[in-house]
């Protein structure tokens, strides 16, 4: 199992030929309290870097833009009832949406953990 | 996500508390002041309702304009002080008793509002005004202020120093612990108050739609009275992002969000701001039109709106049930205190009624919007029987 990021703080977490993506912990904490995800919906076809779901904090709304290629194959319904998933377990229980990866030669193309982790020092 | 660098900025003199505690600092105002601290927004929002909130609003301008040769008759000063701002604004400055704190609006010929502000009569000097004006319309305010008074009296500016928000049901209690005077007070009065041998002004005021004070200090004092009022366990410190969602909620409306140069006082649902006498005298700018649009209609007005779904924010168009154009949102967010999305907006008076279905806008998509009393959330201000 291999997790990449995005310089924008999307992860996905590849697991055969699926992806999950969220954003990290590092995104969370800088977009503070969740309040609101509008999810894709499922049998989307997805450019790596299209819009894929927005997040709202209080203040503000962030896209989050797909990492790789591919259809969404599942959203995470959870957070239409609770938004602040994200916040709690951003990378675990606040994942965000499945995506069947359609070329997995893009995610060489992304920061593996410790490229991220020097981005966000 | 860069982090915001303070150059350029100014910073108020609690800059290095708010860094201490890890507030999260970004531009506003030409200040660099703290929009959350660790907890967060919503945590901080509610905490304001539930609790006292502490808030640095050292950015705003406050200032007093005080006449050059009193009489020593105070109600003849009091009369020659009024007549001096009373052209620049709609309230009866006048019929202030000392004491007492006023909310009005500074007009342009064009019945447009150059900002909102707080008026109020010293309980003590005779021909002496306390006045806070914006920080982003400070320098235009204080000059026309200035300009106005020419020769006959002096404005002098008070924001070196330090203003100090603290709201909340406790607010009282907590401020009452380190001046017991300030329990005199009622919502919309002001007076000096000693604290540790230093005088601080203390209006029973603010923001939020709470209870609550704000708090005048000179920049000396200014880290003393914080850490002071956050050494009680009722208080926190309250960073912008839950100033702005509290006064949402409380449905008051934010200079150069909701209200401009443009925006006459009727469309903004602040007719209460445009006083009997002013109105019967037909004396102030812009009277012309904004009686005008008093007695018939003005042809948009600020509403708000509960929004069904994602947060439409300023600037999302307002449509009517058929999906129709016909406004646009000046302030919109999520609402801690009611769990969904809130807003403010302006919509022509036929679509101004509560209960009215519209929609809004958000990233292209038609949302559910229902328009409702403001405020949203109760005032729970301190009134006192006069």
């Amino acid at each position: 199992m291999t997790t990449r990021f995005t310089p924008d703080h999307e992860y996905i977490r590849v697991e055969g030929s699926t992806g999950i993506v969220g954003i990290t912990n590092y995104a969370q904490e800088a977009l503070g309290d969740i309040v609101f995800v509008e999810l894709p919906s499922v049998g989307k076809a997805l450019k790596k870097g299209d819009e894929a779901a927005v997040v709202e904090s209080v203040k503000a709304a962030s896209e989050i833009y797909a990492p790789v290629s591919g259809t969404v194959t599942e959203v995470n319904e959870e957070l239409s009832g609770n938004p602040g998933l994200i916040n709690a377990d951003p990378e675990a229980g606040g994942w965000i949406y499945k995506i069947a990866i359609a070329d997995a030669g893009e995610l060489d193309g992304l920061l593996d953990d410790a490229a991220y982790a020097d981005l966000t020092k | 996500m860069a982090e915001t660098s303070p150059t350029d900025l100014k910073t108020t003199p609690l800059f290095g508390r708010h860094q201490a505690i890890g507030g999260r600092m970004v531009p506003f105002g030409g200040y660099c002041l703290p929009v959350q601290y660790p907890p967060g927004i919503m945590a901080e929002h509610k905490w304001t309702r539930e609790q006292a909130g502490l808030f640095d609003v050292s950015h705003m301008g406050p200032s007093f304009l005080v006449l050059n040769n009193p009489s020593g008759d105070a109600e003849a000063d009091h009369a020659a002080i009024s007549a001096i701002i009373e052209p620049l604004i709609c309230g009866d400055i006048a019929g202030l008793k000392p004491g007492q704190v006023r909310y009005t609006l500074l007009l342009n010929e064009a019945g447009g509002i150059i900002d909102d502000l707080m008026v109020a009569r010293s309980p003590k000097f005779a021909g002496s005004l306390y006045v806070v004006v914006n920080a982003g319309t400070k320098e235009g305010d204080f000059a026309r202020i200035a300009a106005a008074a020419g020769d006959r009296a002096k404005l002098t500016r008070a924001d070196d120093g330090a203003l100090l928000a603290l709201q909340g049901p406790e607010a009282v209690g907590v401020l009452a612990s380190l001046m017991p005077g300030v329990v005199e007070l009622g919502f919309m009065q002001y007076g000096p108050y000693q604290c540790q041998g230093q005088t601080v002004i203390v209006s029973r005021s603010g923001y939020t739609g709470e209870d609550g004070f704000e708090l005048l200090c000179p920049a000396p004092f200014a880290t003393t009275l914080w850490d002071a009022l956050l050494a009680d366990p009722r208080v926190k410190p309250i960073g912008l992002g839950a100033r702005d969602s509290l006064r949402l909620e409380a449905g008051l409306p934010l200079y150069g969000h909701d209200l401009d140069e443009t925006v006459s006082p009727i469309e903004a649902d602040l007719g209460f701001a445009v006083s009997k006498r002013r109105r019967d005298a037909a004396d102030f700018l812009g009277a012309t039109r904004i009686l005008a649009e008093r007695e018939n209609r003005p042809s948009r007005i600020r509403v708000g709106l509960i929004v069904d779904g994602a947060p439409a924010r300023e600037g999302a168009e307002i449509l009517d049930a058929s999906g129709n154009a016909i406004g646009v949102v000046t302030s919109g967010s999520f609402a801690p205190s009611l769990g969904k999305a809130i807003a403010l907006g302006f919509v022509p008076p036929a679509y101004a009624a509560p209960g009215t279905k519209l929609q809004v806008s958000v990233r292209n998509r038609a949302q559910p919007a229902e328009v409702v009393p403001t405020p949203f959330v109760p005032h729970r201000y301190f009134r006192k029987a006069s």
